[in-house]
């Protein structure tokens, strides 16, 4: 049996989906509304996975106080309230889609020293989300 | 007829809820190290929970009857092994499966896995996700049963 612990987390941010490798009509017509030059925002939601033993001194594959302290850390007080295409460097080289966050957010995580990053879920809205789980996940989970 | 039937593995989840309290101690620490480690969850008095548990059984539907089991069937066995054992009880006292574990999300998925594992007997079971809270949950997974859809990595 293997076992793994999920844990959801919430940050709000806005952003603007523009890409330099386009030109603006290419980038309006792409990008639709997302290119409003002014950006918008989201609540999105963070689904962190872990695996690992779990410890039977605490019945834990990880202490939520030590996760909840790490991803606090690396995501949520770097990108909560802030404009991702800015503040977040990685965006001012690449378009802050919703796919570029979910693997910026699982390469911040992967070095959790507590368990064993299996994947980030990222939804934008209640209507769409993305998986990431490393580039060497195939398409079985083993 | 039947041969030409396309074999597909459908992956049938179903979910029910149950209400417990637990508590969080480990006798071999001191009370010090038990507030530390285990923070709120070590108040003596308890705690509870409204769980949810999704169970997930793979199979290729029966020709005969189109269904990878009897939904009725699973009901049972989920009323039978997890909810008559786990509803509105204490589990560090209540559920001898438990006893001598902290009762975590993780402890608590792993006993219903193995009550679980055993009891399906159409298809196989191939996915037990815990919630304890709407934003915690654990997944159970068998070893080499393949890839739930949500297992994560590439769908």
């Amino acid at each position: 049996m293997k076992i793994q612990l999920s844990r959801r987390y919430r940050f709000s941010a806005s952003h603007r989906l523009h890409s330099a490798q386009l030109g603006e009509d290419e980038n309006k017509r792409v990008y639709g509304k997302c290119n409003n030059p002014y950006g918008h925002g989201h609540n999105y939601v963070v689904e962190v996975s872990v695996s690992g033993p779990v410890d039977q001194a605490t019945g834990m594959i990880a202490n939520l106080t030590d996760l909840d302290a790490f991803v606090d850390s690396e995501v949520i007080e770097p990108f909560d309230h802030k404009y991702l295409n800015e503040e977040i460097a990685e965006f001012r080289e690449s378009v802050p889609t919703t796919e570029n966050i979910c693997i910026e957010i699982f390469n911040r995580l992967r070095l959790f020293p507590r368990a064993r990053l299996e994947r980030v879920r990222v939804e934008e809205t209640g209507l769409n989300s993305f998986e990431y789980a490393g580039e060497s996940s195939g398409a079985t989970h083993e | 007829m039947a041969d030409d039937f396309l074999h597909f593995m459908v992956y049938l989840t179903r979910k029910i809820e149950f209400s417990a309290s637990h508590l969080y101690h480990n006798p071999a620490f001191s009370a010090e190290e038990n507030r530390r480690v285990f923070g709120k969850c070590n108040n003596p008095h308890g705690h509870g929970h409204n769980y949810v548990l999704e169970v997930t059984v793979a199979g290729e539907p029966d020709p005969a009857t189109g269904m990878v089991l009897d939904l009725k069937e699973l009901k049972e066995i989920l009323q039978r092994e997890v909810t008559d054992r786990m509803d509105h009880r204490f589990l560090n006292y209540e559920v001898p499966e438990l006893a001598g574990q902290i009762p975590t999300c993780e402890n608590i998925a792993a006993v219903i896995w193995r009550l679980l594992e055993s009891k399906i007997t159409r298809g196989h079971l191939n996915r037990v996700r815990l919630y304890e809270t709407p934003d915690l949950f654990v997944d159970c997974y068998g070893e080499g049963n393949g890839a739930h859809p949500n297992a994560g990595g590439a769908r």
